[in-house]
C-alpha cells in the first residue's frame, strides 16, 4: 500500500491528475482515488511495467496492459516505486499454470454449476447440427489418445473413404502431424471446410496417402469434383519453407485441386504491426496526418483486410461454387483458425448468435489448438511467440458487425469482454495451448468456464438491432472489403481512454431503451390482466371467463403490483445522456491551455471503464 | 434566351442508365430547360431520375462505335453513366447538358422558374429576421442596439441592412470604423453568451498597413464589449506571418499598443483554394474502389481534409473556451471575414448555445452567420469536387462547416434536434437547389435579384411538418450544457454520409437506422399505453372503493 500516488491522464495536456492510494493484492493492482473510485488491474493483464526517470513530483511508473489500458502513476518516493515495480514484475510473470488466477478464482458456483458450465458447449452436438456424421463424413477415432496429433482434439471428422492408414500416412506428411480434417460442413451445398498444416513436401517429396486424403475430401463432395487448397501465407514465405523440407502442395501431384495463395502475414509481422499501431495511437497531441500515416505504416488495417478477404474467398468458394476448401498455413493454428472461423461465420448465421459464437471459438480456436497460452503470454515465455492473432479475428468480426448492424445477436461489448478474458486467465477456457494440455491440467475440475458467465449476463451483450430473420439459414453474408470500409477500432484500442469516446453513447441509449421496452411490454400485460380482473369482479357472470384469460400471464400476477411502482425511470443512465461536462483540458485545443489554468469547475468525468472489475 | 435553342435533341430512347450498386436500367432520356429526366419504360416498377442541370459538376463523353457514353458527375458527388445510342443524339445531348449546366445568368436558374406544388404555410424569407433575434437579446441585456447604418448597403456591401453593435457606439463612428476594416466589415455582434454576458464579435482585418494606422472609433467599439478590468481575445484565423504580410497590402492586425486589453491568438485555418484542392483529392480517393489499404490511407492523409476538420474544430473550441471558461469577450476575423471567420463563429455557437442545436435555431444560425453575414455562396459553391475549370473562387467552406457539425453531432448524438440527413440536405441545396435561399453572394445581391419576391425560400419548404419529420432526430433531448467535442484524430471520422454515400451499399445501414428509430418510437408508444392503463386501473379501483363505501 502506497499513499499519495498520482494517476495521470494519458492524453491530457494539462498535468491534471487524481491522487489516491495504490494497493497491491495477490491478484490485482488497485488504485482508489480521493473520490473513492476504484481502478482494478489484474496482474495477468499487465504486459509491461516501465519506470521512468525521477521527476520533481516523484517517480513515474507506466503500466501497459494486454487489454490496451495504459496507466501512468507517479509515486512520491522512489523507494516505493521501486518496490512496486519489482513486485509487479514478479506478479505479472507466472511460471506455472497452477499459479494463474483461474486456479484460485472462486465465483461461488457449486460443483454442479461448474460442471454444467463446462458442458454448455458440446462440439459433438455442433457437428450434428452441421449434418455430420453422414454418408460422406464420419467420426474418426484415430486421434482418440492423441497418438497421431498432440495438438488436435480427440474427436475428428474425416471423409468415410479415408482409412486409418491414409490418415496415419497423411499425418506423417504434415507439419506437427496436423492432417486434413473437417472444420465446417455446409449442409445445403454438401461442401466442406477442411484444415491442416503445411505438407512436408520440400522441393519434390510427395506422399500417396496425403494425395489420397485430399482426393477423399473432394470425393466427399458430390456436387463439385474439384476442391480449393488455400495456402493462407504469402507465396514467398511458403517457398522459403520448402528449403526446410516443408512447403505447399504441388498441383501436378494432386488431382482436381485448385491451389491458391492468400498472403496473410505471419505472427511476427502481426506482432510488430500491433506494436506500431499502439505507439501511434498512444502519442500525445497526435496530428491527423501523423495518425493516418502511422495507421498506414503499421499495416494493421491491411492485415485485417487480408484476413477478411481470405474468409470471403473461402465462403464464396463454398456458397457459389459448392466446392470444398482445404485451408492451411504453416502449422495450421493461427491464420488457418482465422480464415476457417471467419469463413464459417459468413456462411452460417448460427455463428452470429451469442451461443453460436462461443461454439465457433470453442471449435476452431480452442479445440484445434490455437496456442492461446503462447500467443497471449499467459506464462512467462518466449516473447517471439506472442501475437495478436485472436485479436485480429475479433476485429474482423467487429468490422462485419459494422457493415451488417442487424445480422449479429451479439454486440461490441461481447467481443471486448471475450478479448478481456482471453488475457485475464480468470477462466479455464483459454488456458494452455491445446486440448491435451488442458486435460492434463484438469481445468474442468479446477477452474470455471467463461461461457456460462457470459450467458448469465447475456443481456449486456445483446445487440438491440439484431434481426434473426436478417439472413435466412445458410445464406452468405457478403461484406464489402473495399479499403474504406475498414476503420480503426477505437473502442478496442482506446477502451479505457474515455476522453476520446463520444460523450453521449447512442449505443447505450438504444440498448437501454430496448431493454425498457421489454419491461414495458410486461407491464402492459400485467396491467391488462389486472384491469380484466377488476372488470370481472364487477361483473360476476364473466368472472370465470376472465380468470381463464388471466391465466396465460401468471408471471404478472406473482410480481408486485406494478401500479404501485413509480413510473419506470427514464431508461438511460443519466450520466450517459446528460453530458459529463467534458473537460476542455482533455482536449488539445490550444497551447494556451496552460494559461487558462484557472480553477475549472469540478466536473466529474464518466469513467465507467475505470471502475469495471474483471470479474 | 430560350432554353429550347440549347436543346437540340430533347429526347432519346433506349438509353441505359448505370449507377453504382444498382442494376442497369433501360429507358427514355428527356432534357428540359432545367432538368435531365430519365424514365424506365417498364410499367410495373417505373424508375425515374430527375437531375437538376445546376447539380451537374462535369460531363465526359466517349464513343464505342456509334454507342455514346456520357458520364455525369454531380455536385452532390454522385456519378452516373448514360449509354446513348446514336452518335449525333449523344453529341447533342452532351453539349446541351454542358450548356444548360453552366448558365451564366443567375436569373435563368431554376429557382426563378420553380413553382411549388405545396401550400405555403410560412414564408421562409421572413422566418428569421434580425429584429426578432434582437428582441430576445434585449430581454437579457441593454448594452446593444440595432443599427441601420448599412440600410442602403453603402457602408458595407457584404453586410445586411441591419446589424447589432454596442449601444455606446453611434452610426457616425461605425462609418469611420468601416473605413478602417477590409470591405467595410466593421466588428458586429455574432453571439451573446447569456450565462456570463460575454460577447463574440466578428469583422474583417483592420487596415493598419505598414505604417500602423489606427482608428480610435474601432478601439472604442471593441473595448465597449469588455467588462472593466477584463481582457478580451482576438482570434485571428491567419498565421502570424500571413497577417504580417497582409500589412504590405494595406491589411493587418490589431497591434498590442493600440489594443492593450486584447490578446491576439493566431489560429490558422486554411484558405479557400487550398480547401478546394483538399476536397477534390478526398473525393478522388473515395471514388477509387481499387485502392489497397496503404494507398487509401495515404490518399486520405494527403487530402488533408480531416486535418482541416481538426484545425477548424480546435479554433471553434478555443473561441468557445475563451467565452465560457475564461469569461472573456472574443473578436474573430481573418482577412475578409467571410469564410473562416464565419466557420469559427458559427461552430462556437453550436458548442455554446443549445438553441443552435435545434432545427429552427440551426436554420437561424445559417441565416444569421452565413447568409446575412455575407458568405459568398454563389462563388464558393459554383463548382464542386469534379470541376475541371480552374476558377479560384470555389471552396467547400460551408461543407467543411457542416462536416464539423456532423463530427460534434456524432459525439453528442442526443443533443441535436436534427439528424444527419438535415446536414446532407443543406449541403445539397447549397450547391444546387430549386430554392433561392443560397443564390447570390450577400444580402445586397439578393435584394437586387429580388429573390424573396421571385423565388421560394428553402425554409418555406423544409419547415413544413411533412418534410420536417424526415430531418428530426428521435434521440433528441434538450441539453442546456456547453458541449465540448474531442478533437483527437481517433475521435474524428470521415463523413461517410457525404463522401461514401454513392460508393457503398447502404441498405443495411439504413435498415439499422430505421430499427433504431423504431425502438425509440415504440418506447414512447409503450409508455403512453402503460400510463393509459394505469389511469384506467386507478379509475376502476376508485369505483370499487366507492361501491364498497356505498
Amino acid at each position: 500500500q502506497v499513499e499519495q500516488v498520482k494517476l495521470l491522464d494519458r492524453f491530457s495536456t494539462s498535468n491534471k491528475s487524481l491522487t489516491g492510494t495504490l494497493y497491491l493484492t495477490a491478484t490485482h493492482l488497485l488504485f482508489i482515488d480521493s473520490s473513492q473510485r476504484e481502478t482494478w488491474i489484474l496482474h495477468h493483464h499487465i504486459a509491461a511495467v516501465e519506470k521512468l526517470p525521477l521527476t520533481t513530483s516523484g517517480c513515474p511508473l507506466v503500466i501497459q496492459c494486454k487489454n490496451f489500458r495504459i496507466v501512468h502513476f507517479v509515486v512520491p518516493r522512489e523507494r516505493d516505486c521501486h518496490d512496486i515495480y519489482n513486485s509487479l514484475l514478479q506478479l505479472s510473470r507466472t511460471a506455472k499454470y497452477e499459479e494463474l488466477y483461474a486456479f484460485s478464482y472462486n465465483p461461488k458456483q457449486n460443483e454442479s454449476e461448474q460442471v454444467k458450465g463446462w458442458q454448455l458447449i458440446d462440439l459433438a452436438e455442433e457437428y450434428k447440427r452441421m449434418g455430420v456424421p453422414n454418408d460422406y463424413w464420419q467420426l474418426s477415432d484415430a486421434n482418440r489418445d492423441y497418438k497421431i496429433c498432440e495438438t488436435y482434439p480427440r474427436e475428428l471428422y474425416v471423409p468415410r473413404t479415408a482409412s486409418k492408414p491414409i490418415i496415419v500416412g497423411s499425418s506423417k506428411f504434415r507439419s506437427k502431424g496436423r492432417f486434413p480434417v473437417l472444420s465446417y460442413y455446409h449442409k445445403n451445398k454438401e461442401a466442406a471446410i477442411c484444415r491442416c498444416s503445411q505438407p512436408l513436401s520440400g522441393f519434390s517429396a510427395r506422399c500417396l496417402e496425403d494425395e489420397h486424403m485430399l482426393q477423399a475430401i473432394s470425393k466427399a463432395n458430390p456436387s463439385n469434383r474439384y476442391m480449393y487448397v488455400m495456402d493462407t501465407r504469402p507465396k514467398l514465405n511458403a517457398m522459403a519453407n520448402r528449403a526446410a523440407g516443408k512447403g505447399y502442395e504441388n498441383e501436378d501431384n494432386y488431382s482436381n485441386i485448385r491451389f491458391q495463395f492468400v498472403g496473410i502475414e505471419n505472427i511476427h509481422v502481426m506482432r510488430s504491426s500491433l506494436q506500431k499501431l499502439l505507439e501511434v495511437s498512444g502519442t500525445r497531441g497526435l496530428s491527423v496526418n501523423d495518425f493516418l500515416s502511422g495507421l498506414e505504416n503499421s499495416g494493421w488495417l491491411r492485415h485485417i483486410k487480408a484476413v477478411l478477404d481470405a474468409a470471403v474467398f473461402l465462403a464464396k468458394a463454398i456458397a457459389v461454387e459448392s466446392a470444398s476448401v482445404l485451408v492451411h498455413c504453416s502449422d495450421g493454428w493461427d491464420r488457418t483458425s482465422q480464415v476457417c472461423s471467419l469463413g464459417a461465420l459468413l456462411l452460417d448465421s448460427y455463428y452470429r448468435t451469442i451461443k453460436g459464437f462461443m461454439v465457433l471459438i470453442e471449435k476452431d480456436w480452442i479445440s484445434f489448438g490455437h496456442k492461446f497460452s503462447d500467443r497471449c503470454c499467459q506464462l512467462d515465455g518466449d516473447p517471439k511467440e506472442i501475437s495478436p492473432v485472436f485479436t485480429q479475428f475479433l476485429e474482423s468480426v467487429w468490422n462485419l458487425t459494422e457493415q451488417f448492424p442487424q445480422a449479429f445477436e451479439y454486440n461490441e461489448a461481447f467481443l471486448l469482454q471475450i478479448h478481456e478474458h482471453v488475457h485475464s486467465c480468470q477462466f479455464g477456457n483459454f488456458l494452455g495451448n491445446c486440448q491435451k494440455e488442458r486435460e492434463e491440467l484438469k481445468l474442468k475440475e479446477k477452474t470455471y468456464s467463461l461461457w456460462s458467465f457470459l450467458l448469465a449476463e447475456q443481456k449486456k451483450y445483446q445487440n438491440p438491432l439484431y434481426n434473426p430473420d436478417f439472413s435466412p439459414d445458410l445464406t452468405l453474408l457478403e461484406p464489402n472489403t473495399v479499403s474504406f470500409n475498414f476503420k480503426f477500432w477505437r473502442n478496442m484500442y482506446h477502451q479505457f481512454d474515455r476522453s476520446m469516446h463520444p460523450r453521449q453513447s447512442m449505443f447505450n441509449l438504444i440498448m437501454n431503451t430496448s431493454e425498457q421496452n421489454k419491461q414495458l411490454e410486461e407491464d402492459i400485460k400485467e396491467l391488462e390482466a389486472k384491469i380484466k380482473q377488476r372488470n370481472g369482479q364487477s361483473d360476476v357472470v364473466l368472472e370465470k371467463e376472465q380468470e381463464q384469460t388471466a391465466r396465460p400471464v401468471p408471471v404478472a400476477l406473482k410480481s408486485p403490483p406494478c401500479f404501485q411502482k413509480e413510473p419506470p425511470p427514464m431508461p438511460v443512465n443519466d450520466a450517459v445522456r446528460t453530458i459529463e461536462g467534458s473537460n476542455t483540458a482533455d482536449n488539445r485545443y490550444s497551447e494556451l491551455v496552460s494559461e487558462f489554468s484557472k480553477a475549472e469547475p469540478a466536473v466529474v468525468s464518466l469513467e465507467y471503464g475505470v471502475a469495471r472489475m474483471t470479474c | 434566351m430560350e432554353f429550347a435553342e440549347l436543346i437540340k435533341t430533347p429526347r432519346a430512347d433506349n438509353v441505359v442508365l448505370h449507377r453504382p450498386f444498382h442494376l442497369a436500367v433501360e429507358g427514355t432520356l428527356c432534357l428540359t430547360g432545367h432538368h435531365l429526366i430519365f424514365s424506365s419504360r417498364r410499367h410495373d416498377n417505373a424508375e425515374e431520375l430527375w437531375l437538376l442541370h445546376s447539380n451537374i459538376d462535369s460531363i465526359d463523353k466517349r464513343f464505342v462505335g456509334s454507342l455514346g457514353t456520357v458520364v455525369i458527375k454531380c455536385k452532390d458527388l454522385r456519378i452516373i453513366q448514360l449509354d446513348i445510342p446514336g452518335m449525333e443524339e449523344c453529341l447533342n445531348i452532351a453539349s446541351s447538358i454542358e450548356a444548360l449546366s453552366t448558365l451564366d445568368s443567375v436569373t435563368l436558374m431554376y429557382p426563378f422558374f420553380y413553382r411549388p406544388m405545396f401550400e405555403l404555410l410560412e414564408d421562409g424569407w421572413s422566418s428569421f429576421l434580425l429584429e426578432q433575434e434582437f428582441e430576445l437579446l434585449s430581454s437579457v441585456t441593454n448594452e446593444w442596439r440595432l443599427s441601420c447604418v448599412n440600410k442602403e448597403f453603402s457602408v458595407c456591401p457584404s453586410y445586411p441592412p441591419i446589424v447589432v453593435v454596442p449601444k455606446c457606439v453611434d452610426d457616425d463612428a461605425l462609418r469611420k470604423v468601416a473605413l478602417f476594416r477590409h470591405g467595410g466589415r466593421f466588428p458586429v455582434l455574432s453571439y451573446y453568451h447569456k450565462k456570463n454576458g460575454m460577447a463574440m464579435l466578428r469583422s474583417s482585418q483592420p487596415l493598419t498597413g505598414t505604417n500602423g494606422r489606427r482608428c480610435k472609433e474601432d478601439e472604442k467599439l471593441v473595448n465597449a464589449t469588455l467588462r472593466s478590468g477584463r481582457r478580451g481575445f482576438v482570434i485571428d484565423t491567419r498565421p502570424l506571418t500571413v497577417a504580417q504580410q497582409a500589412r504590405a497590402k494595406g491589411g493587418g492586425f490589431e497591434q498590442e499598443v493600440h489594443y492593450p486589453q486584447w490578446r491576439r491568438i493566431h489560429k490558422y485555418i486554411e484558405r479557400f483554394n487550398i480547401l478546394q484542392e483538399s476536397f477534390i483529392k478526398l473525393v478522388e480517393a473515395c471514388n477509387d474502389q481499387s485502392h489497397n489499404m496503404d494507398r487509401w490511407l495515404s490518399k486520405l492523409e494527403a487530402s488533408n481534409w480531416l486535418t482541416h476538420i481538426k484545425e477548424l474544430l480546435t479554433a471553434a473550441c478555443l473561441a468557445a473556451q475563451c467565452i465560457d471558461r475564461e469569461g472573456a469577450s472574443v473578436l474573430v476575423h481573418g482577412s475578409e471575414g467571410t469564410d473562416s471567420t464565419l466557420q469559427v463563429t458559427s461552430l462556437a455557437q453550436i458548442i455554446l448555445d443549445p438553441r443552435c442545436r435545434t432545427i429552427r435555431g440551426f436554420e437561424a444560425l445559417i441565416v444569421r452567420e452565413w447568409l446575412q453575414a455575407g458568405h459568398p455562396f454563389q462563388q464558393r459553391c459554383a463548382q464542386s469536387a469534379y470541376s475541371n475549370s480552374k476558377q479560384k473562387w470555389e471552396a467547400p467552406v460551408f461543407l467543411l462547416f457542416l462536416d464539423c457539425v456532423w463530427q460534434i453531432h456524432r459525439q453528442f448524438p442526443c443533443s441535436f434536434e436534427f439528424n444527419e440527413q438535415f446536414l446532407i440536405m443543406l449541403f445539397e441545396h447549397a450547391y444546387a437547389s430549386q430554392f433561392g435561399t443560397f443564390l447570390g453572394n450577400n444580402e445586397n445581391e439578393r435584394a437586387k435579384l429580388k429573390l424573396p419576391q421571385k423565388t421560394m425560400s428553402l425554409w418555406s419548404w423544409v419547415n413544413r411538418p411533412e418534410e420536417l419529420c424526415r430531418f428530426q432526430n428521435p434521440l433528441y433531448e434538450a441539453n442546456s450544457l456547453v458541449i465540448w467535442p474531442s478533437v483527437a484524430p481517433q475521435s474524428l471520422q470521415l463523413w461517410e454520409g457525404v463522401f461514401l454515400r454513392w460508393n457503398r451499399p447502404s441498405r443495411f445501414l439504413e435498415e439499422a437506422e430505421e430499427e433504431r428509430i423504431h425502438i425509440i418510437k415504440y418506447n414512447k408508444e409503450l409508455q403512453a399505453r402503460v400510463n393509459a392503463l394505469r389511469r384506467r386501473l386507478a379509475e376502476l379501483e376508485a369505483e370499487e372503493e366507492d361501491e364498497e363505501e356505498v
